[in-house]
């Protein structure tokens, strides 16, 4: 599994059999900074995540299992679950985050 | 599998995925057999045998092994997504007649570069 940003959502409505009804997110993976690291992909999402959030994600044959309902689907990256506190190389990646979301909150409540 | 080096912990419930409850999630970033980083990003990887930070470990990286891992002996866990797992700590590298890695000589003075 690997860490990642939520960076938005997506819909295809047009999809192949067995992902009716499966929401796709926007990721960007992250690398022990919690920085950008490589290219930005499209998952699935087994839970209900929106921008911002910080997950982790499984990639390969798993990112099928990961899914709730059909797993024998065509799918290489699923989002299993929200990170609640990451601490890699002593920082608490979440720190970040929080002050980004709350950035985030307070300037859509300002519109 | 590949060498590594624990260089973080993840809280998450992960409530969805089963095979993830009451596991430990170790952020864990692939180190070349001489210590130095590897080029590929960190990895979120299942706690086997009681790893933590600053530990050099032995991870595998694939999803029937990882099932057979977490699984009750004979019997693996079914269709569980789950693929890295930290399965031993390294005691010591030997690369061409040379240990490049001993834990038990520096344990403190191998950390990753």
């Amino acid at each position: 599994m690997y860490l990642a940003r939520v960076t938005g959502r997506l819909v295809a409505t047009t999809r192949t059999r067995g992902l009716d009804g499966v929401k796709l997110a926007l990721i960007q993976p992250l690398d022990e900074r919690g920085e950008a690291e490589g290219a930005m992909l499209v998952a699935c999402a087994a839970l209900s995540v929106g921008p911002g959030d910080l997950v982790h994600f499984i990639d390969g044959r798993e990112a099928a299992l990961a899914l709730p309902d059909e797993t024998f689907v065509p799918v290489d990256a699923t989002i299993t679950g929200f990170v609640e506190q990451a601490i890699v190389c002593g920082r608490d990646l979440t720190d970040d985050l929080t002050d980004e979301v709350a950035t985030r909150d307070a300037g859509e409540g300002a519109r | 599998m590949f060498l590594a080096e624990v260089i973080g912990t993840v809280v998450s419930q992960a409530e969805q995925i089963e095979a993830l409850r009451g596991r430990t999630l170790l952020v864990v970033r692939p180190i070349r057999p001489d210590g130095v980083r590897a080029a590929t990003r960190p990895r979120i990887a299942i706690d086997s045998i009681g790893a933590g930070v600053g530990d050099r470990v032995l991870v595998i990286d694939e999803g029937n092994s990882g099932r057979q891992i977490l699984g009750a002996p004979g019997r693996p866990l079914v269709d569980a997504p789950v693929k890295t797992i930290v399965v031993g700590f390294v005691d010591s590298v030997e690369v061409g007649g040379e240990v490049i890695f001993d834990h038990a000589a520096a344990p403190s003075a191998n950390s990753v570069r």
